[in-house]
């Protein structure tokens, strides 16, 4: 009846996990308790959780990023920790059954949904807007995506309190992550929660490439588009095409599980390295598919916050361009040390180094976007010039590993941990906390507290240096990653030095959660001039700030790149407001709905409770159908209401 | 700051400058189809690595029929034939030769699919299922997953062609009717490359 | 002016990582005993110069220009319309062309001159070593000698080292740093890697990818001596050693542990084809401990360790 799950599934015994617990479950009864209590849930049900504007939606992505970067994190602190303390005889406070679930979990929850909710919520916020459409191309399968990632984010959170996560590293190679070596549901719930979040990813791909291509405003060819639109375009060209190789991988490894099948086991003519090829040929595009749009968001900031047009705006498309198709040509180099040969590695240690050209191209050009501006250091700025100088060391690292020789002594060392933190953290994670505090303003009508915001920026920086720097060191010295104890004291100085590294990024991250609380309780004295608080370029900032459900009364028409400064620098006025009517897409349940079956069928798939499973793939055959009876999804807005609107926005603001 | 009042020029009829909502949905649904053709390739690629792991159990030339495969193709085939016409009949709003031509799609692709669960459950009785070895594995994979492909195309042609009956060429319909015609058309290339690489090349060379 | 305070630390810390690895690597890649490592740490160096001698000034030319054209600064010319410059733009494709162009060159040459598949040159006739990883011990067939070993690899100082790698289990990397190079050892599959010791020493060997819950106790010595003291190894493990047949290796891996030193005589020929073999058709589950007896298992090893 409840296939492999019993009360022995709770981890009654482990008070870390069961204290973990009860403060989440006890923060859940107080969130419910609070929304009961202010009578707001209808007000969540229209507003939000049925909500299928882009906007709004992505609002809930990057909400959904910063709750999971507290949990990713949260690992991450455990496992410095468990390193500064698990020196010679001393074996930490952490068994290893336990720390290899933390280091699985830190990399799953910090890819699938800290970096991807974030950049996939930026862009879902901000391309429709800068692009200068009404919404995404497929706003109901934006919710739909929306609410599958959230499923495969409650699903690993769930592993947390009932049985356990996978032990086997967060890519889960075979054949470790097989039945045999795997027997428990750990790799179950990382393989159900991966599947479900990455159809999401897909579609939500899907979604913002057709949107880009089709939706643009009149004018905006494709070479007047924003380059932060052009980045999103490519990582949502990646998206569709990589993630695809991830769903039949992550399939065929639930098939070997589930059915006996042999692609990756030892037995039966399997082949474990055709799994890690696989993975590496989406998880190398997945790399470009965070930095791209960070590189896009820098290139925003640089140029607003400069005064100036952004360098070589034609380099910069091609560079981008030229990285997309680039980034399935290098997968190879993520196992030098399989013993391919030397052809092999050669030619894929040289396509690797062939990235790093467009990627040193786009860096000059941000410099030289500085070069004869007017820069203002607001935080924005700071996160970016940090990344630029962060990133460029992490580039350097990356190229050293790809000379196959230089791999063979780095690989898997903590040199390779340090190398991919450096560009994570230094490019995507500084990336979205400068578009966070950038568009945020848009998003909400006031601004995010400048000081606090600094004083964040600076605790990150300073602990990213501190924290990685050292394991650079670790890596030469032997150092392999996924250790949970050690015997060489000589190892211990840098991991304390990390761990205070480790430390002071928590103190960003909590001056972050109070700049958070801080501006909401004052928005008053935060609020901004209605449109446009940074003296920015893009069309974005024509409209209000919160923009309307249709983004745009009148659709604008583009003449140039830079659209906004432009109309800014002209004097044309205001044309006569001869509205049209708008059809608005009305709210729809549907992707709600669809996450709470799959969060069932996923739960019951995990445990091998079959009929769970299957009970909730036929209630979502039926929720489509139902679905696609009604054929009229959108409203129309009269002219008269959208005269009302516009004026009663220019009146608040 | 004074640029508040700023708007960016506006273009006066929307209407002609943008794309139909059909257009968009089709354009869409083709990139989505791109993106199953890349989950077809990483299933063919695994066939193809796994094409001679057969662990001592029988191999493609001990297995296929071709003349089974043939039938299925000629199924197929003819399905995409008849779904064309429908489309054709679709655009001028025949509302009669539509609903016939998707009638005979469905139930070619009912037939192939018959085909297909008999191969299986033979292949399965005579001890070669998916268990057996590598090899099989990665058939099994690859054809069933062209096979759910094709059921819920089935199951989507029913729901469409229910409402269908009951309202006529609404613009949703006729829109759903293009990107299940885009869809079945994509199934029978991927069904070709099956064709040719499993059961051709794989069974007699 | 957050500016200047920045740059101090910045400089001052690559510094003091500069000197820290130069003087704390006693052990490690930095610090290599065998030709392969040496090697290897020559090309790091090769391609480390000229980036950072690109990169440097990059990091420079970031802080000096938002510093510099800072809004605040009324002598730096604004020019908001400057956005192409030919020269520029040709250049800034240039340089890091030029540099990849370099660096590429490198890497493929330094793949095929240390592939870890070359034999290296050397008059003495190498010693072969068989290397099967298990749960979560290595261990070392000495064919030629007749002899095996858990966990302790010895080898002749100025003999290359042919080493043949396998699993019996799950996917490992065979890594000695003092030595370079570095190899997965996976089931059902062979790879090779030779290594060469220059000086005599004991070094820390271990396994660099992740394999399970023991996998931080996997590592080994490697025993480096002259001849003299290798041969006496070899007798002392003959001595020592219990007879290894396909059933008593059988029993090794079916055993999940971590540590302790065993030695193995005599050795069944053929032991590695059959190591190599048996991963393929390891019955499916029959012998996984729960998580619970793991834990105890590897408890009572650390015990008798």
């Amino acid at each position: 009846m409840f296939g492999k799950l019993t009360l022995q599934a709770i981890p009654f015994d482990q008070p870390i996990i069961m204290g973990t617990c009860m403060v989440i479950i006890i923060g859940i009864l107080a969130i419910l308790g609070l929304i009961t209590y202010k009578r707001k849930w209808t007000w969540l049900w229209t507003e939000w959780l049925t909500t299928v504007d882009h906007k709004r939606i992505g609002i809930m992505y990057t909400l959904l990023a910063m709750v999971m970067l507290l949990r990713g994190f949260s690992d991450a602190i455990m496992m410095r920790s468990q390193q500064a303390l698990a020196s010679g005889n001393a074996h930490g406070f952490l068994p290893p059954e336990h720390y290899d679930q933390i280091f699985s979990a830190h990399g799953t929850i910090m890819i699938f949904f800290m970096a991807m909710p974030f950049v996939v919520g930026l862009m879902n916020f901000v391309v429709p807007l800068q692009i200068g459409a009404r919404d995404v191309a497929f706003p109901v399968l934006n919710s739909v995506s929306f609410w599958l990632t959230a499923a495969g984010a409650l699903l690993i959170n769930i592993s947390l309190g009932v049985g356990e996560f996978a032990r086997t590293g967060w890519l889960a190679y075979p054949p470790l992550s097989e039945l045999p070596f795997s027997p428990g549901v750990g790799v179950d719930y990382y393989l159900w929660s991966l599947q479900i979040s990455g159809v999401g990813t897909l579609l939500s791909g899907v979604n913002l490439v057709t949107t880009i291509l089709k939706l643009r405003a009149p004018g905006m060819t494709l070479s007047k588009m924003p380059v932060f639109s052009w980045t999103a375009l490519a990582a949502n060209m990646l998206i569709v095409a990589a993630f695809p190789v991830l769903t039949a991988t992550f399939a065929m490894l639930l098939l070997d599980r589930y059915l006996g099948m042999h692609f990756f086991t030892n037995d039966g003519g399997g082949n474990p390295m055709m799994y890690i090829n696989l993975i590496w040929s989406w998880g190398h595009p997945e790399v470009y598919i965070l930095i791209l749009p960070a590189f896009g968001i820098f290139s925003e900031v640089i140029a607003t916050f400069s005064r100036k047009p952004l360098f070589g705006y034609r380099s910069m498309v091609v560079a981008t361009m030229a990285i997309t198709l680039l980034a399935f040509t290098t997968w190879l180099h993520h196992f030098f040390t399989m013993g391919s040969g030397a052809d092999v590695n050669g030619f894929f240690g040289v396509t690797t180094m062939v990235i790093a050209i467009p990627t040193g191209v786009k860096i000059f050009n941000w410099l030289f976007t500085m070069y004869g501006g007017r820069v203002r250091f607001t935080s924005p700025v700071l996160w970016t010039i940090g990344f630029m100088v962060t990133f460029t060391i992490g580039g350097m690292t990356g190229v050293l590993m790809a000379v196959p020789p230089a791999d063979f002594v780095l690989h898997n060392s903590l040199f390779l941990i340090a190398h991919f933190h450096n560009v994570i953290i230094g490019g995507v994670v500084f990336g979205c906390f400068a578009g966070l505090t950038y568009w945020f303003p848009k998003a909400f009508g006031f601004r995010l507290h400048e000081g606090l915001g600094k004083a964040a920026f600076w605790f990150w920086f300073v602990g990213f240096y501190l924290a990685f720097m050292p394991l650079y060191v670790l890596g030469f010295m032997g150092m392999t990653r996924r250790m949970n104890h050690y015997d060489d004291p000589a190892w211990l100085p840098y991991l304390l030095v990390a761990e205070c590294g480790a430390v002071c990024i928590l103190v960003g991250i909590l001056l972050q959660v109070a700049q958070l609380v801080w501006s909401i309780r004052k928005r008053d004295q935060l609020s901004v001039d209605a449109r446009d608080p940074w003296d920015a370029r893009t069309l974005e900032w024509s409209t209000t700030s919160p923009p309307p459900a249709y983004n745009f009364a009148l659709l604008p028409k583009v003449e140039g790149l830079d659209a906004y400064w432009e109309a800014k620098q002209g004097v044309n006025a205001p044309m006569h407001k001869n509205y049209e009517p708008i059809d608005i897409p009305k709210n729809s349940g549907l992707g709600f709905f669809t996450s709470f079956l799959a969060v069932v069928g996923g739960f019951g798939m995990i445990w091998h409770i079959v009929w769970m499973g299957v009970l909730a793939l036929f209630a979502f055959l039926v929720l489509l159908a139902w679905w696609s009876w009604d054929e009229h999804d959108e409203y129309e807005l009269k002219p008269s209401d959208i005269a009302r609107l516009e004026r009663a926005s220019l009146l608040t603001s | 700051m004074s640029v508040e009042a700023v708007t960016v020029d506006a273009y006066p009829e929307e209407g002609a400058v943008l794309p139909t909502r059909q257009h968009v949905t089709g354009f869409g649904f083709y990139v989505y189809l791109l993106s199953d053709g890349i989950l077809f390739a990483a299933l063919f690629a695994a066939f193809a690595v796994l094409h001679g792991a057969t662990d001592g159990g029988p191999d493609s030339h001990a297995l296929f029929s071709a003349r089974n495969a043939f039938i299925e193709t000629a199924c197929l085939l003819t399905s995409s034939f008849t779904c064309g016409i429908a489309m054709l009949a679709c655009d001028r709003r025949n509302r009669f030769v539509t609903l016939v031509g998707f009638l005979l799609t469905g139930v070619l692709g009912a037939m192939f699919l018959t085909l297909e669960v008999r191969e299986f459950s033979d292949l399965i009785a005579r001890g070669a299922g998916p268990d057996r070895s590598a090899f099989l594995s990665s058939f099994f994979t690859l054809v069933s997953t062209h096979g759910i492909h094709v059921t819920c195309g089935l199951l989507w042609l029913t729901v469409l062609l229910v409402q269908f009956l009951g309202r006529g060429f609404t613009p949703a319909i006729t829109r759903r009717f293009l990107c299940f015609s885009l869809f079945w058309h994509v199934l029978d290339i991927v069904w070709i490359a099956l064709f040719t690489f499993v059961y051709l090349i794989g069974g007699y060379l | 002016m957050p500016f200047q305070h920045w740059r101090k630390p910045a400089l001052g810390a690559s510094v003091a990582i500069a000197c820290a690895w130069l003087s704390a690597c006693s052990e490690g890649v930095l610090d290599p005993k065998g030709p392969v490592g040496a090697q290897e740490k020559q090309l790091l160096l090769e391609a480390l110069i000229p980036m950072l001698m690109v990169i440097t000034p990059i990091i420079l030319l970031t802080l000096w220009f938002a510093w510099w054209f800072r809004a605040s600064n009324a002598r730096a010319k604004y020019r908001p319309q400057w956005e192409y410059s030919g020269h520029l733009e040709f250049s800034i494709w240039m340089i890091p062309l030029l540099v990849i162009l370099f660096l590429g060159s490198l890497a493929w040459v330094g793949a095929h001159q240390l592939d870890p598949y070359r034999p290296l040159v050397s008059k003495r006739k190498p010693v072969t070593v068989e290397v099967v990883a298990m749960d979560w011990r290595w261990l070392f067939i000495y064919p030629d000698q007749g002899v095996a070993s858990v966990n302790e690899l010895a080898i002749p100082v100025g003999t290359p080292i042919s080493l043949h790698l396998t699993s019996a289990t799950v996917m490992n990397s065979f890594f000695v740093p003092s030595l370079g190079g570095q190899i997965y050892a996976m089931p059902g599959m062979q790879t090779t890697l030779s290594l060469l010791a220059d000086e005599p020493g004991s070094y820390r060997g271990l396994s660099a990818q992740f394999s399970g819950d023991g996998f931080s106790d996997m590592h080994f010595q490697v025993l480096a001596t002259d001849d003299k003291a290798f041969n006496a190894w070899v007798d002392h493990a003959k001595a020592e050693g219990v007879r290894l047949d396909d059933v008593a290796y059988n029993q090794l891996v079916a055993k999940q542990a971590t540590g302790g030193v065993v030695y193995y005589s005599p050795v069944t020929q053929e032991l590695f084809a059959h190591a190599m073999e048996s991963a393929t058709r390891r019955s499916v589950t029959a012998e996984v401990p729960s998580p619970a007896s793991s834990s105890v298992t590897l408890t009572a090893a650390a015990k008798e360790h």
